[in-house]
């Protein structure tokens, strides 16, 4: 049997590889929500995880809801960053300062 | 009816005229205004002698209280009246004077109407305007009078105070009428602040403000001494006594605090009679005979007082010498005879100052309406350089002239005589060790007195006629309303004097005003007395009457026959009388030191304090400090996505440890 | 090891690889078809774990509509690739640390007793995940269920109303704002002419 803590590492993995991601990526935004989806990917390993070994499907209906709520929000990402592009024409995070103090 | 409803009725007519004629003043006009207030001050005139018969004659004294204010820890503040015979006399002076000035200016406002610059709607109904606030001044006197204790006597004190600024600045479209009531008003408020301190310290030792009691807890408290600088004892009474006297010094305009005085001739002249002549002016003098009980625990206070009188009574008559004004030579008068009444109190011989204050109401109020009636004859002229010849011309304002002259000089026979040798006698007697400078400080203020009182009645009714001959064409006597209450006021001038023995070698002041054995004055002189008659040989042998009369001769001399040494003196002696005319630089002195002091300390403060301090430090400043701050905050926002989302990550990293590491697990 | 156990390591493998693309490679295309390699090995997973459904509506949703949508919009930017690469070696150091900062702190949590206790063998759920999901979707959770559903509106409203640009002129429509501020000096100008002689 695989023990629980073997998902729960791949978990932390995936999620701490999302955040490097993050860190690293200067140039381009889309990479950056790319790695949105990977952590929301991580917790919903996490998730599914613990309701197959706790026998309870709250997790289970949990990541649908999860689901849901990372396709709305990648949806909408995206729409922000087409208008943006529209505007900017470039997706290049560094060029992307206007709001500096 | 019953006498308490006598004693109420008195100051409250007074008062119902007074709102009458200034509320309703536009809607009943002229006619209607006077004859309300003649009616409320002369129903109070009235009512006041018979009160004196019932007080006096009868021997009954009232003492109770009216109306309670209210009560704040057991400490009652309240209204009351306390009648004895001090209290009758004065109120039988201000309701008889009051009234005799009512009567007077209905003649002297008549044409009123000149005094308004066209332009302006100040002067509409100031006839009633005025009436009502000379009944205003009457009830506020006599609510100073007959009080029972020191909050109603402090009311008292402070109405008639606000009533002089108002009627000092009646012509309120004239700068210096303004100028003048606002000086009277500070220099008052100078005064009341130590007449306050003393109030509160009496007050704070006795427990009480009601008069009888303060007077029976004095023994109990005569020995205390309170420290007001660290390290410095003072007898309790002597503060108390000294803090009452200083606002005895504003209102009776004693040195220094006298400087208002003459500058309130100002104002009209019937309100010069009634005010700063009969009544306002003597309220500090009656308020340090009322509080006698107090005055005779300590010798300093008394010192003190006789010091101050005594320099009063010379210094102020000197200036009355070289005076032009006819106003202002009686203004000085009235200052050095407020000083010799209170030599009197210093010396205490409490009854003779009382008994001064009562003649003088009488004479001064007489002499000042009479100085009305010249201004009116001479069209509103007041330079006596521009009179001369009146005699002729105004006959009964000469002969009531002279009687007052002649009462003020300390004329045997006439009341002022017997009122200021009674006083001279005093000090004479006092063993306090100021009386010695008192003694001839008054007795040189007698020649003083004397010279200017006939260089000023020479140059008016005597001697060649310098005014204009359109001025002239003009002269006459005044009318009925002018005349009758110089009569009337010339009366008791005269005969007031004989009344010298109950009042203050008799027993009328008895139980009223205390004296201590350690300053026997009026019983030595009550010893010494042995009625009118002895008393009148022995004062023609006296030193006062021969300086009064060898003051009367040189003013003769000088301004009638020679005026040539006139010239002379002015000439040689052009130093002193500058020192004179400027009145010894005190207006320069408190202009510059107390009016330049506050000024510039007002403009330091606002430098300093208001633009610097506040506006720049605090406000500027922390606008400032604000910017600054988020100059150096704003590096934070680099306006870079993922310096955001990793400063978040550095947060959530945080929180994780700090959970890990720093909270124990159970 | 059993059959199971290799599958996951396996699959585990092919996460973990696929995810450190999505983050390093240079065409963005590419990372998005490594996304979904990582999408795909993942809901491989939950299937071993007996959540089928969640597993196939992983791939149909997830990968079948979010990540087309992800290409669609690389697609349609016109991105210019190369300046974008550089930068990325001056900040591998910080990034590796704070990644290897962030896991072993799971890591340690993950390795304390709470969770090495003794698992017990799994719990059977009941025979379709469907129907258990169903089961408890449409009555303890009916609530939060249409919250979701509003959140979808809610966010194809926005996704339209931010993106959609209108045709210049192409229908007519009235600015009652502007029509309002008219004043009478905008349409009407009044001149003075002098008359002219008659002839």
């Amino acid at each position: 049997m695989i023990p629980l803590s073997h998902f729960l590492i791949l978990g932390a993995l995936l999620f701490s590889i999302s955040i490097a991601g993050i860190f690293l990526n200067r140039k381009n935004i889309i990479i950056l929500l790319m790695c949105i989806e990977l952590m929301l990917l991580a917790v919903n390993i996490n998730f599914i995880a613990f309701s197959h070994y706790l026998g309870d499907m709250a997790g289970q209906v949990f990541v649908f809801f999860i689901l849901t709520v990372a396709a709305a929000e990648a949806a909408i990402g995206l729409a922000i960053l087409v208008v943006v592009f529209r505007n900017r024409r470039t997706i290049n995070v560094q060029e992307l300062d206007q709001m500096k103090g | 009816m019953s006498m308490e409803s006598i004693y109420l009725a008195i100051p409250l007519a007074a008062l119902i005229g007074s709102v009458i004629a200034g509320l309703f003043g536009s809607k009943i006009g002229r006619k209607g205004a006077h004859t309300v207030t003649l009616l409320g001050v002369g129903t109070a005139c009235i009512l006041s002698f018979v009160v004196l018969k019932h007080i006096a004659f009868d021997g009954n004294t009232y003492n109770a209280s009216v109306y309670t204010w209210m009560m704040v820890e057991g400490v009652k503040f309240e209204i009351g009246f306390l009648i004895d015979n001090l209290t009758a006399m004065m109120m039988v002076v201000v309701t008889f004077v009051s009234f005799m000035v009512h009567v007077y200016t209905i003649a002297y406002m008549s044409d009123d109407e000149h005094n308004w610059p066209k332009s302006s709607r100040a002067g509409d109904n100031s006839y009633q305007r005025f009436f009502s606030y000379i009944s205003l001044f009457t009830f506020s006197m006599l609510m100073l009078v007959m009080s029972n204790n020191f909050m109603q006597l402090f009311f008292g004190w402070e109405a008639v105070g606000l009533v002089s600024y108002l009627l000092i600045g009646f012509w309120s479209t004239r700068e210096t009428a303004i100028f003048a009531n606002m000086k009277a008003f500070l220099v008052n408020r100078v005064g009341d602040f130590g007449f306050l301190l003393g109030i509160g310290a009496i007050f704070a030792y006795t427990g009480s403000l009601d008069y009888k009691e303060v007077f029976a807890k004095l023994p109990e408290i005569s020995e205390l001494s309170i420290s007001i600088i660290p390290g410095q004892e003072w007898s309790l009474i002597t503060v108390a006594a000294i803090l009452l006297f200083i606002g005895a010094m504003g209102k009776s305009a004693q040195v220094p605090l006298h400087v208002w005085l003459p500058d309130s001739m100002e104002g009209p002249t019937p309100i010069s009679a009634l005010i700063h002549a009969a009544t306002m002016v003597t309220a500090g003098i009656f308020m340090v005979s009322r509080m006698s009980p107090i005055f005779e625990l300590s010798d300093v206070a008394l010192n003190f007082i006789l010091v101050i009188g005594s320099i009063t009574a010379f210094f102020m008559g000197l200036i009355g010498i070289v005076q032009n004004d006819i106003k202002r030579v009686v203004a000085y008068s009235t200052l050095s005879q407020l000083g010799y009444m209170t030599v009197a109190l210093g010396a205490s011989a409490y009854s003779a100052g009382v008994f001064h204050l009562m003649t003088h109401a009488f004479f001064k109020a007489l002499l000042f309406l009479a100085a009305g009636s010249v201004i009116i004859a001479m069209h509103h002229e007041q330079d006596i350089r521009k009179m001369g010849g009146l005699k002729k011309y105004m006959p009964i304002t000469y002969w009531t002239s002279l009687i007052g002259s002649l009462a003020l000089i300390g004329f045997p026979f006439f009341s002022g005589f017997f009122s200021k040798d009674m006083i001279i006698e005093a000090v004479h007697e006092s063993e306090l060790s100021a009386a010695g400078f008192a003694y001839i400080m008054v007795l040189l203020g007698v020649f003083v007195t004397a010279f200017y009182s006939f260089r000023m009645f020479f140059l008016v009714f005597h001697g060649e006629e310098r005014m204009d001959d359109h001025t002239k064409s003009h002269l006459h006597e005044s009318p009925l309303t002018v005349t009758i209450p110089l009569i009337a006021l010339a009366i008791p001038a005269v005969i007031a004097g004989y009344l010298v023995y109950p009042m203050v070698v008799g027993d009328f002041f008895n139980g009223v005003i205390y004296t201590s054995e350690a300053h026997p004055v009026i019983e030595e002189l009550s010893e010494a007395y042995h009625g009118i008659f002895s008393f009148v040989l022995h004062g023609l042998m006296a030193p006062p009457f021969w300086l009064a009369m060898s003051g009367l001769g040189s003013a003769w001399y000088i301004y009638m026959k020679k005026p040539s040494i006139a010239q002379w003196g002015y000439d040689k002696f052009r130093w002193l009388h500058t020192l004179l005319d400027k009145k010894y630089f005190a207006d320069d002195f408190n202009q510059t030191l107390f009016a330049g002091g506050a000024l510039a300390l007002g403009k330091g403060l606002w430098r300093a304090g208001d633009r610097f301090l506040i506006d720049n430090l605090v406000v500027n400043g922390s606008a400032k400090v604000v910017g600054w701050f988020s100059g150096i905050i704003r590096h934070i926002q680099t306006g870079y996505l993922y310096h955001y989302a990793f400063s978040m990550i550095i947060g959530v990293l945080l929180i994780i440890s700090w959970l890990i590491f720093g909270v124990k697990h159970v | 090891m059993t059959f199971e156990q290799f599958i996951f390591y396996i699959f585990a493998t092919v996460t973990i690889v696929s995810a450190i693309a999505v983050v390093t490679v240079r065409n963005p295309v590419y990372a998005a078809l490594f996304l979904i390699l990582t999408f795909f090995t993942s809901a491989a997973t939950w299937i071993l774990l007996e959540a089928e459904f969640l597993g196939i509506v992983l791939v149909l949703v997830y990968v079948g509509a979010v990540m087309v949508l992800f290409l669609f919009v690389i697609m349609m930017l016109d991105i210019n690739i190369d300046p974008l690469r550089e930068g990325f070696i001056r900040y591998l150091p910080m990034g590796i640390l704070v990644a290897i900062v962030v896991a072993a702190e799971i890591v340690i949590v993950l390795g304390s007793d709470t969770f090495n206790m003794a698992i017990p063998d799994p719990v059977p759920l009941s025979d379709s995940n469907t129907k258990a999901l169903g089961e408890v979707l449409y009555t303890e959770y009916v609530y939060p269920f249409e919250l979701a559903a509003v959140i979808l509106v809610v966010a194809i409203i926005a996704a339209i109303s931010l993106t959609m640009r209108k045709r210049q002129d192409a229908t007519k429509h009235q600015n009652i704002s502007e029509q309002i501020r008219v004043n009478s000096a905008d349409r009407l100008r009044v001149l003075k002419m002098k008359a002219e002689e008659k002839q």
